[in-house]
């Protein structure tokens, strides 16, 4: 198209040159629209769903599609390859899906009795996929609601046939699959059009004013490893120390039994020899000891007396001492 | 060229006519549509999807819900059989089976929900009324809990889950049997009734947290006492093998000195009693050595001259 320099002058002149014309303005300008409207694209994760005239008549993949204008035709596009997830009872920031999660009901979602008449705050998230278009479309009018509300039903369900220590310890993964199991059966029934990824729990505490109480169950069992341990402590500090002294004990026994034994026959040994040399002249081996003996013992005693063997009176016949300091 | 635009043209035009006169009219996959002529209904309801006709001017178009429907009962509190006050929220699924039964009765669709409303909540409150709680809780008759080892232990039966006849989906399908017949005649099929959510009221919330509290404290004791309880115990170990070990040892030292205490004695016996003789010259020996140690500077001693040592001091001479 030639650029047009428009003054006022020329502007009046193409209206007088085009003023025949302009009954065709209006035919043109739907043409315009038609061909406009008649064209659409459809993004990589999803799927589009065509009508005609309210009928369903295709569904188109990604790409770049036609259909007939004027709303004959009626396009649907679906995000069937998305990954959808529905939270139960918290939320996180900056979710684009609207379904995502219902943050003024958090509380009551929560909020369940378990088996056992007690209650728990389960936190959940269902992952989800639209994989039947047609279905999801015009089987059923909310299926985001449906399957909100089925979801709920099911968990407190499954929850409701475990006691409360099952759902908040050791049977969070059975929870799940139970629940996935009976979620996806329900939706199957409802012909939500959806199928279900996966069930999986976030935080599931007791409700907020028996926590403490709950909290104070793991403290014992700390305390109760506490006292053990501390007990075990003791035990180890006393007893290997015992056994050592113990065979301390023993092993200095056998040594003073060791050398009793071997005194004993030293003793013995020096006795005999002495005695053989005895034996072959005993009298005057006997006086020579005898002597020996007094000769070593009696000069360290300080006062001796010798008596006369008719004095019946202990009357001192000679003071040695004496005699021996002079 | 001009003959085509101008057909083109009438044939939109036609179009436009016959749509906006009403003889032409689409209907959605998701509809389905009741003709009526002066406000009463003419023919079988439509559910086919695509244009269809109808007289014009004279015959309107009253759409409706082809589609499942949802019902969300409100959250009402509610006694159980055992007197307990809960809160009660329930939801359904629902469609219009027969157009032209639901059309006259009904008309449109906020009226089927507060008539859903009536039905559905009253039904509900009868199953609630006739049952205890525990029974709209559980679900599975024969399930055994798997309680973590020691809570279980601890617990035992109380904690076990209470036994019940029915179970939430029977109940949920007494209400829905019930309720059923009475809106089939509404055109209504209902096709699915849950509970959504039970919960405990504010005026018997506390009872259950006090129950919930002691019972975890009684656990808690319990740990506790465990605690205590082996402690004592590994002390009480403790103090067996110390007084085991030492008594053991006491018992080998006296044996083993006792033992050489023997070989000893033996050896001495052996040696010092071979013979008359021998004992004789160890009894000599032996006091002679005896002096040595007996007899220290402080003695004093009183010698006789009849000793062997002094005799000499009388004349005499030994060995007399």
């Amino acid at each position: 198209m030639a650029t047009i320099d428009i003054t006022p002058e020329k502007a009046g002149a193409l209206i007088q040159k085009f003023k025949p014309k302009v009954g065709l303005l209006v035919p043109a300008f739907l043409i315009l629209i038609g061909v406009f409207s008649s064209f659409y694209t459809v993004p990589a994760d999803s799927e589009a769903v065509i009508l005609r005239f309210g009928k369903y008549e295709r569904t188109a993949t990604s790409g770049l599609h036609f259909k007939m204008p004027f709303g004959l035709e009626q396009k649907f596009i679906l995000p069937v390859k998305r990954q959808l997830k529905m939270e139960f009872g918290f939320s996180t920031q900056g979710s684009t899906n609207r379904y995502q999660s219902v943050p003024q009901e958090h509380a009551d979602e929560q909020s369940m009795i378990t088996g056992d008449k007690n209650a728990a705050l389960v936190e959940w998230v269902v992952q989800y996929r639209i994989n039947d278009p047609e279905k999801y479309l015009f089987r059923v009018r909310d299926p985001e609601l449906t399957l909100r509300d089925a979801s709920e039903s099911v968990m407190r369900e499954v929850v409701g046939d475990r006691t409360v220590d099952e759902v908040i310890t050791i049977g969070r993964q059975s929870i799940e699959a139970d629940a996935s199991t009976k979620l996806e059966a329900l939706i199957r029934l409802y012909g939500l059009g959806l199928q279900i990824t996966s069930v999986e729990l976030k935080n599931v505490n007791p409700p907020r004013l028996v926590q403490s109480s709950f909290n104070e169950v793991n403290q014992a069992q700390q305390e109760r490893e506490t006292m053990i341990n501390e007990a075990k402590g003791q035990y180890n500090k006393a007893v290997p120390k015992t056994k050592g002294l113990a065979d301390q004990q023993v092993s200095r026994a056998e040594g003073d039994a060791k050398q009793r034994v071997n005194e004993a026959s030293g003793d013995a040994e020096r006795f005999l020899a002495l005695y053989q040399e005895y034996a072959k002249a005993p009298q005057i081996t006997r006086q020579r000891l005898y002597l020996e003996r007094m000769t070593e013992v009696l000069p360290r005693l300080k006062s001796k007396v010798i008596m006369d063997e008719k004095s019946t009176s202990p009357v001192p016949l000679l003071d040695l001492n004496n005699a021996l300091k002079k | 060229m001009k003959k085509f635009l101008s057909s083109f043209i009438a044939i939109g035009i036609l179009t436009v006519l016959l749509f906006a006169s009403g003889a032409i009219y689409t209907v959605r996959e998701d509809q389905q549509i009741l003709l009526t002529q002066f406000g009463k209904p003419v023919g079988d309801p439509i559910t086919e999807a695509g244009l269809h006709f109808k007289i014009p001017f004279i015959q309107k178009v009253n759409e409706m819900e082809k589609r499942v429907l949802s019902w969300d009962g409100n959250s009402s509190q509610m006694p159980t059989r055992d007197k307990l006050y809960i809160k009660v929220d329930t939801f359904a699924r629902w469609e219009i089976s027969k157009p032209l039964v639901y059309f006259q009765k009904l008309r449109d669709e906020r009226t089927a929900q507060s008539r859903l409303d009536d039905v559905l909540g009253s039904e509900t409150r009868n199953a609630v009324a006739n049952n205890d709680l525990i029974e709209i809780i559980r679900t599975t008759k024969d399930r055994k809990p798997q309680q973590p080892e020691e809570i279980g232990e601890i617990l035992g039966s109380t904690s076990a889950l209470d036994p019940i006849s029915k179970g939430r989906t029977v109940i949920e399908k007494a209400v829905f049997d019930a309720a059923s017949g009475k809106l089939e005649s509404y055109g209504i099929k209902l096709l699915d009734l849950r509970f959504k959510r039970v919960n405990y009221t504010s005026q018997d919330e506390p009872k259950m947290f006090l129950r919930m509290v002691s019972e975890r404290r009684q656990i808690a004791e319990r740990f506790r006492s465990e605690g205590a309880g082996e402690a004592a115990r590994i002390v009480g170990d403790m103090e067996r093998e110390v007084k085991t070990i030492e008594s053991e040892a006491y018992q080998r030292v006296q044996s083993v000195l006792g033992k050489s205490d023997a070989e000893a004695t033996r050896t001495y016996a052996e040696a010092y009693g071979g013979s008359p003789e021998q004992e004789e010259f160890y009894g000599f020996f032996k006091t002679l050595e005896a002096y040595d140690k007996i007899l220290d500077e402080n003695t004093t001693l009183i010698l006789s001259t009849n000793s062997e040592l002094f005799r000499l001091l009388n004349g005499k001479s030994s060995g007399e």
